[in-house]
């Protein structure tokens, strides 16, 4: 009786060919697509045709809930294979490099432009409030500020800050300071980033924030006659680390502003749309501060000339633009 | 208004009535978490959304992996520490730091960007990251909905730790609730997105490994069991495709004694005479293909005879 069952026909006569596809994908999902014969590779496209039509098919003829489930998580797990990703690691690291990063962050020129605004509004802010009179110093920082580097430090104190003295050992320890630095400001830019989907009112502040302690602190320095070789400690690497800052700030402004005005499209498409851009332009500000933190750690204790120190701040930051804004030739279309 | 009780069918008591709406209701929830993803052939399939309560519990194996990584490797490097000179135990501990930040941030973009799409925690409990518009998961994405956790977990977090005086705590309260919103944004949607998902364009759903079994019907196919076991159409009508299916659980996985009681109370409901030597796996076995025959026939007429109530004419 059973051989006038349509459905058990019907699976007598693909089953051999959905396990061999089974197969197959179990090999792949465990050992990548290198752990798959030249055969294997020529014969999944079709393999997986065939399931997909089986599962329409017995979803109009079979009852058996064990073959259509089993066809659905099949047909799946292979669609997910046929169509998924088959770049490699490293090729979407160079595509990063090579197109993404300098792209997105080429395509947010106004957003860059209010994010650097803001940070250095805060600066400015600061710098002239500080300037006309110390005690606002210790009201952006606190009275528990622990560093020593305050309004009441002597210019020999704040000098040797920012120049490592022969025979001095605490390298080493400079080190761990930086890349707990880097640990924050790249918490702080990932922070700046995400708080831009609540309309980047919080990133704005953020940034405001950012700005007004390191325009406080420039003041001291300022202070004491010491500007011109503050300004050369700190863009060594500052050129790298606060065009991340603002680069970053800039990528929760797209977020907001997507999310704020989404324009002719729905909130959600918008959101979407601005929301992968401004990720890539994130992601782009972790390498740089990396590369901040690289130039803070090592570059900074090891040279000691105003002269090379302005030279490597102004490469960087015309080695960025060019990366950034220069156009390029499409290459591979 | 009084409640009045659905129409009761003819010979339909009113605890099956309950049940019966019981199951339409549940089937009705399973439906509202599948999504129909129509692939370049023009084939149908059906994708199913990770409940909120499995994110979760993926999320507390990723979270309970990335401390085991974090303490492990402070262990680690608090033993060779002790080896070290202060200056390489410096230089070793600002490693581990930036070490602790890609932990932190990228242990989900690592694995999601991946071919399986999936972090362990992920795989555990069969679930992966799939693009909402049914292509490709992009790298961007990936980045977009991991980089968003950070608010949507470190910001609650950082208003929990805080407090201190009066207008602290009220800060904290109102900052509490405010990023609120974005941790329990899941529970308030129907697709289930966080607020990263949202923007990434993505969703998580299950993917979970079906074995294909033995077909029951392969194990009546003789002559000599077909014959023994010939039920009238009358018969073969008393059932619907629920009681297929619950039959067909019954078989591949219930107990000797819950195989008995059924088979019972199916020769009980279609009156069939239990013949001489005939074993309950035979006839449930015997019984479920010519269940299955009869409603796969009306099917192809365009019939579907969803469960024993469901009498048409």
């Amino acid at each position: 009786m059973s051989d006038m069952l349509k459905s058990y026909r019907f699976r007598e006569e693909r089953e051999s060919d959905w396990r061999k596809l089974d197969l197959i994908l179990t090999r792949a999902e465990n050992g990548g697509v290198k752990g798959l014969s030249d055969d294997e590779m020529t014969a999944l496209p079709r393999l997986y045709r065939q399931a997909v039509s089986s599962l329409s098919v017995a979803r109009s003829i079979s009852l058996d809930q064990n073959v259509i489930t089993y066809l659905e998580s099949l047909c799946t797990r292979a669609y997910f294979f046929v169509y998924g990703a088959r770049t490699t690691l490293g090729e979407r690291m160079m595509d990063f490099l090579r197109r993404g990063w300098p792209q997105a962050v080429c395509g947010a020129v106004w957003p860059t432009l209010l994010s650097f605004l803001f940070l250095f509004g805060g600066v400015g802010l600061a710098f002239v409030l500080c300037l006309q009179d110390m005690e606002w110093f210790w009201t952006f920082h606190g009275e528990n500020f622990f560093d020593g580097r305050n309004p009441d430090a002597t210019v020999e104190y704040l000098r040797s800050t920012i120049y490592t003295q022969d025979g001095e050992n605490g390298q080493s320890e400079l080190a761990a300071f930086s890349s707990f630095l880097f640990n924050n400001n790249a918490q702080i830019s990932l922070f700046a980033f995400a708080l831009g989907f609540a309309f980047g009112v919080p990133t704005a502040w953020l940034l405001l924030y950012n700005g007004v302690s390191l325009g406080s602190m420039y003041a001291v320095f300022w202070q004491k006659g010491l500007g011109y070789e503050f300004t050369g400690w700190l863009m060594i690497h500052g050129v790298t680390e606060l065009f991340a800052i603002v680069l970053a700030g800039a990528a929760g402004f797209v977020i907001g502003g997507a999310v704020a005005f989404p324009g002719q499209k729905t909130r959600l498409a918008s959101a979407r749309a601005s929301g992968q851009k401004a990720a890539t332009m994130a992601m782009g500000c972790v390498i740089m501060l990396v590369i901040a933190a690289l130039l803070e750690g090592f570059g900074r204790q090891l040279i000691n000339s105003d002269t090379a120190r302005y030279a490597i701040a102004v490469t960087s930051l015309f080695l960025w633009c060019a990366y950034f804004y220069l156009p390029r030739r499409e290459r591979d279309l | 208004m009084t409640h009045t009780p659905a129409p009761a069918r003819p010979g339909i008591s009113m605890e099956a009535a309950q049940r019966r709406r019981a199951r339409l209701a549940e089937q009705m929830r399973v439906g509202k978490m599948t999504r129909t993803l129509v692939t370049p052939e023009g084939a149908k399939i059906h994708l199913k959304l990770a409940s909120v309560a499995e994110r979760a519990g993926a999320f507390a194996i990723d979270v309970a992996i990335q401390w085991a990584i974090v303490i492990g490797s402070l262990l680690a490097l608090g033993y060779t520490m002790r080896a070290m000179g202060y200056d390489e135990a410096n230089v070793a501990f600002a490693f581990w730091l930036v070490f602790y930040f890609f932990v932190r941030n990228f242990y989900y973009i690592f694995f999601e960007i991946g071919r399986k799409a999936a972090t362990p925690g992920k795989r555990a409990l069969g679930l992966r990251v799939a693009a909402r518009n049914g292509g490709r998961l992009t790298a961007d994405s990936v980045l977009a909905r991991n980089f968003m956790r950070e608010v949507e977990i470190g910001l609650p977090l950082q208003f929990l730790l805080m407090g201190g005086d009066q207008v602290g705590a009220w800060i904290a309260l109102l900052g509490l609730t405010w990023s609120g919103v974005f941790l329990f944004f899941p529970v308030f949607n129907k697709d289930k997105m966080r607020v990263g998902d949202l923007l990434a364009g993505t969703w998580v759903i299950k993917t979970p490994k079906a074995q294909l079994m033995q077909d029951i019907v392969s194990a009546v196919s003789s002559p000599e069991r077909a014959s023994r076991f010939a039920f009238t159409p009358q018969q073969a009508d008393a059932y619907g495709i629920h009681e297929l299916h619950v039959l067909e659980d019954v078989l591949r996985q219930s107990t000797p004694e819950i195989k008995q009681q059924v088979a019972a109370r199916i020769r009980a409901k279609v009156g069939w005479e239990r013949g001489t030597g005939e074993t309950d796996l035979a006839f449930l076995e015997a019984y479920y293909s010519a269940l299955r025959k009869r409603l796969e026939q009306r099917m192809l007429l365009g019939e579907r005879k969803s469960d024993k109530y469901d009498v048409k004419g």
